[in-house]
């Protein structure tokens, strides 16, 4: 832990340094939209300017589609942020661009990191650098509608077999056999594409990736998770992709019975005008669990220095407190990044984090070149599939080809 | 012209009674509320709770001004907006002021090169705005121009379009009123401003209408240019707003209504007048 | 500016009063032009060369431009996405500027001789045009949605005809997206043409019918040849219009951009990303200069096949 006695000293030096200039810093924090992480934000930097009369923290959002691009832009443009959120899968972007600096090893040591976060900050390690720190981690899960599974008179899932009998008795058609309540939702360009990667092909008895990182789900066991997942649709009709547009639209509406999606959605359901639950990812028949976590780093804008670097480094040492994450935990909904802030038994036995918690134990982490490209690699196998009849086994490999493609491309 | 228009309009009566006037009519008449479907399901959705969105009836049961509330609250839209009217607004006076003192310089003086350079102005008409983007955003970064209001405006300053236009009309103004005018020792800029200028008033509200439109509307370039929300124009907002929304359709519609509303508003007043200034940009251009 | 009311534009009055007319008269006229000329070379004409220049380049905005030569020509020329892209940007155009300007014509023709409600008629035409693309392609998104909540899944199903996948189709999406490009574009056109009409004798149609011409002739023999400087205008601009197509397709599409599978990607759009998506400026501007060359000789294609025949 930053010490409370350091975080003082900290404190203290920032608090003379803003004395004798006798002016307060201005530094520039941005993140990407999302209602209830935006909330939990201005709640961490009311918290934050109130320690710190001196600092102001302006809190800048873009939507998430095309936030990258604003990062780059402002950077071309000379007016970076000081502190700035990316997900782990851009470090290499970020790093290569110039448009985030390393952690000074002195502000932040590398023994506490290790020692305090769960070892997934391990991918925001470059060389002997770290280029950031998370407030949260996320992990999967599958959200149930409770009315609506009650109504059919089935239990959650625990198996994948399971899966498909509990969507089959909770999907809705109308006359003319059109899905009007989903089973399952099906949307490969929210986290169902992660699913499939870390979650599907391991339960069908493949990898994903090999031990240098290289592709490796052209087999038959990557095809047999694509075939299942493709089937929801086409075999047993439980689900249909752009069904309300969006899987999580479907499922906020009431007009899906499951969803699969990650801890940062608990904010967002929170309203949900029904009795949601969530459990574990599906276990194959032989019981074999796997789970993918992700997490949004904070890291250091390359432009900041002088006054406006330390005050950035205070405020990330804050977003990155125990405090912090609490309020982020309550807020959002994700999932502490300190081990001891999470695993407490109060988190594991709650009948909503306890599902993500346990998830977060089993889950891989994958490592990223260009996480929107990779994920559109899996976007068009399944739309080839869907929409355009391609076999099972011609989609894969030619997925497959693409994104070693994005990775050869990445590693140069 | 008015002549000609009223020989046809008495011949149009007397036709009109005919049975195959009827059913033309009609079906204009259905075509036309086809036409505007997508504008009222968006005005009826924009007045539904997010409950009622699944009941696709036209009026709503239990309309409600909530989603504007909601939509409008945090001052959002209104600074889009704001923008918008004064990007829109600037860019056309511009357009007015210069095209049309090219126009004239081009229609009404004589020296060498001007076919030169009206052909110059001209052959940019050749040049898609999407070629020039890459440039443009590489000099706004390099000059602190991404994300103002100027960066956002400095590439429609003025239009070949715009001159073409001005340039045909001006071509229309007697020579002997200017001179007349030169006569009585007025400079040139006078002559321009003070004589040729209110002769050819048609064409200016014509040019106005046109360039606020395409400027109103824009979409590709502010979206490029802008980083900052605040700096948003209205079509950038509304797509963002949307895409921001986690897909909820009742607040989707409720914006795209409110980028809709003030347009409708302006139309209703001005239709003549609007009408005749597109016929006439359209016609000349 | 107006200051110039007052004062001539150069130097002492004692000066000016000695040049002689034609001179002042010179002076004044490239006074008049010295900013646009400004404004022009660079703002159009310089980037313009420019845009070429980068499109030899490996420019990535973070790094500084290398020459690279034809390196992204060739890289575009190989990528099947790239004549994905092509295709698709034609079919608009294929499509979409004969459709629109037959219904366009159509309606124009009979809205022409209506006199009842003439102006109320019109306006439910014109009303689109004034609306913005970006909000009008969610409103339509919306309507493309499948059962329960799309508008038009729903009427087809109480019908009792199939749902239809629209947008998430790779034959129905490009259709889908270009509706509301012509539902927009209709109303401008629709004036354009009735303004052609209007500009048309009425001594032509008297002459016409006193030699006995039917209605189906009149169109054929008179209307339509005089009525083809409106239709080269609007051929023109409605191609260059469908051809740069982009608020409709980003707008709906926004979860998988041009999607599904690029069935839906303009040029435009492929621009877009290449240039802002994944910041290669140089690969993008080559994209642009086969956008500018397909734009040029449409163009020039439709001034030649439209042209006066003398």
């Amino acid at each position: 832990m930053f010490t409370k006695a350091k975080m003082a000293a900290l404190a203290a030096s920032i608090s003379f340094l803003a004395l004798s200039s006798a002016q307060a810093v201005e530094i520039e924090y941005w993140q990407y939209v999302f209602d209830s992480r935006v909330q939990a934000m201005d709640k961490l930097i009311a918290n934050f300017q109130a320690a710190n009369p001196d600092i102001t923290v302006k809190h800048t959002t873009f939507p998430y589609a095309d936030y990258q691009t604003r990062v780059v832009a402002a950077k071309v443009a000379g007016q970076g942020p000081d502190v700035v959120q990316l997900f782990y899968g851009w470090t290499d972007q970020f790093v290569n661009g110039g448009l985030i600096k390393p952690l000074d090893p002195a502000v932040f040591p590398h023994d506490e990191i290790e020692s305090e976060f769960f070892p997934i900050v391990s991918a925001m390690k470059r060389g002997e650098d770290y280029y950031g720190l998370p407030t949260a981690v996320r992990s999967l899960a599958l959200f149930y509608n409770k009315a609506l599974l009650d109504e059919a008179g089935v239990q959650p899932p625990s198996t994948l077999d399971e899966l498909l009998a509990v969507a089959e008795a909770t999907t809705k058609r109308d006359g003319g056999g059109n899905i009007t309540t989903a089973g399952i939702t099906m949307d490969m360009a929210g986290q169902d594409h992660h699913w499939w990667r870390e979650t599907l092909i391991r339960q069908f008895g493949g990898a994903p990736y090999d031990a240098e990182g290289n592709v490796a789900y052209d087999d038959a066991a990557g095809a047999a998770a694509l075939k299942f997942y493709t089937d929801l649709q086409t075999e047993h009709k439980v689900g249909l992709i752009g069904f309300m547009d969006e899987g999580q639209a479907a499922f906020r509406a009431g007009m899906a019975a499951m969803t699969i999606d990650g801890t940062f959605r608990l904010g967002a359901f929170a309203n949900n005008p029904f009795e949601w639950g969530v459990v574990e990812l599906p276990a194959n028949a032989e019981g074999l669990k796997s789970n993918y976590s992700s997490y949004f780093a904070n890291a250091i804008g390359a432009t900041a220095e002088g006054e406006e670097l330390e005050a950035a480094q205070k405020f990330l040492a804050y977003i990155s407190s125990p405090e912090a994450m609490e309020i982020w935990l309550a807020t959002v909904g994700e999932l502490p990044a300190r081990r001891d802030v999470a695993l407490t038994e109060a988190n594991l036995a709650d009948p909503i984090r306890g599902p993500f918690l346990k998830g977060l134990e089993y889950a891989q982490t994958t490592r990223f070149y260009d996480e929107a490209a990779q994920r559109q690699t899996s976007i068009d196998m399944v739309n080839r599939v869907l929409l355009e009849g391609q076999s099972i086994e011609d989609s894969i490999a030619q997925a497959a080809a693409a994104e070693q493609g994005i990775i050869d491309a990445g590693r140069q | 012209m008015t002549a000609i228009t009223e020989t046809r309009e008495l011949a149009a009566n007397r036709r009109d009674i005919r049975p195959g006037r009827i059913i033309a009519w009609t079906l204009l008449l259905i075509g036309g509320l086809i036409m505007i479907t997508p504008l009222l399901f968006m005005f009826s959705t924009s007045l539904k709770t997010s409950g009622q969105v699944y009941d696709l009836r036209l009026i709503p049961a239990a309309p409600t001004f909530e989603n504007y509330i909601k939509v409008l609250g945090d001052g959002r839209f209104m600074r889009w907006f704001l923008n918008s009217t004064f990007i829109a607004l600037t860019v056309t006076l511009s357009n007015v002021f210069f095209d049309s003192l090219v126009g004239y310089t081009l229609a009404k003086f004589e020296f060498r090169g001007r076919y030169f350079i009206f052909l110059a102005i001209l052959s940019t008409l050749m040049i898609p705005t999407e070629m020039l983007v890459i440039p443009w955003y590489l000099m706004s970064s390099q000059l602190g121009w991404i994300d103002s209001y100027w960066g956002i405006m400095f590439p429609g300053m003025m239009t070949a379009f715009g001159t073409f236009l001005m340039k045909q009309f001006f071509e229309g103004v007697p020579n002997d009123f200017l001179e007349a005018a030169r006569v009585d020792g007025l400079n040139e800029f006078t002559i321009w401003w003070k004589i040729a200028m209110p002769m050819v008033v048609p064409a200016i509200s014509a040019l106005a209408i046109f360039t606020f439109l395409g400027n109103w509307t824009a979409f590709f370039w502010p979206l490029i240019v802008t980083t900052s929300k605040e700096l948003y124009t209205l079509p950038v907002g509304i797509s963002s707003f949307s895409a921001e929304s986690s897909i909820q359709w009742e607040l989707i519609m409720t914006g795209a209504a409110i980028g809709t509303i003030p347009t409708l508003l302006v139309f209703l007043a001005l239709q003549r007048f609007i009408v005749r200034g597109v016929m006439l940009a359209g016609l000349k251009g | 500016m107006a200051s110039a009311n007052a004062t001539s534009p150069a130097g002492p009055s004692r000066f000016w009063d000695r040049l002689n007319i034609s001179t002042k008269r010179l002076i004044w006229a490239w006074a008049f032009l010295a900013l646009p000329i400004l404004f022009y070379a660079g703002i159009r004409f310089y980037p313009t060369f420019q845009a070429f220049w980068l499109s030899l380049t490996n420019w990535d905005l973070l790094r500084p431009a290398q020459f690279i030569g034809l390196a992204n020509y060739q890289k575009m020329f190989a990528d099947p996405i790239f004549w994905k892209v092509f295709q698709n940007t034609f079919l608009y155009l294929i499509i979409g500027t004969p459709i629109s300007l037959l219904i366009s014509f159509v309606i124009a023709y009979y809205l022409d001789r209506v006199k009842v409600m003439h102006g109320f008629i019109r306006a439910l035409y014109f009303l689109p045009y004034l609306t913005t693309a970006a909000a009008m392609g969610w409103v339509w998104r919306w309507f493309y949605q499948p059962v329960p909540i799309g508008v038009i899944n729903s009427f087809l199903s109480t019908l009792g005809i199939a749902q239809q996948p629209f947008l998430r189709s790779v034959d129905q999406a490009l259709i889908s997206i270009l509706i509301p490009a012509i539902w927009a574009g209709l109303g401008f056109q629709i004036i354009i043409f009735m303004a052609g009409l209007r500009a048309i004798p009425s001594t032509f149609y008297e002459a016409a019918r006193i030699d006995g011409l039917g209605e189906w002739a009149i169109l054929r023999k008179i209307t339509i040849p005089l009525l083809k400087p409106t239709t080269v205008f609007l051929v023109v601009f409605s191609s260059i219009g469908f051809l740069r197509i982009f608020d409709q397709v980003y707008n709906m599409t926004t979860n998988d951009p041009g999607g599904p599978l690029n069935a839906t990607k303009p040029l435009v759009l492929m621009i877009y990303q290449t240039a802002f998506s994944s910041y290669q400026m140089g690969y993008a501007a080559a994209q642009t200069v086969v956008l500018f060359t397909i734009l040029l000789i449409v163009s020039l294609l439709q001034l030649y096949v439209l042209r006066e025949k003398k």
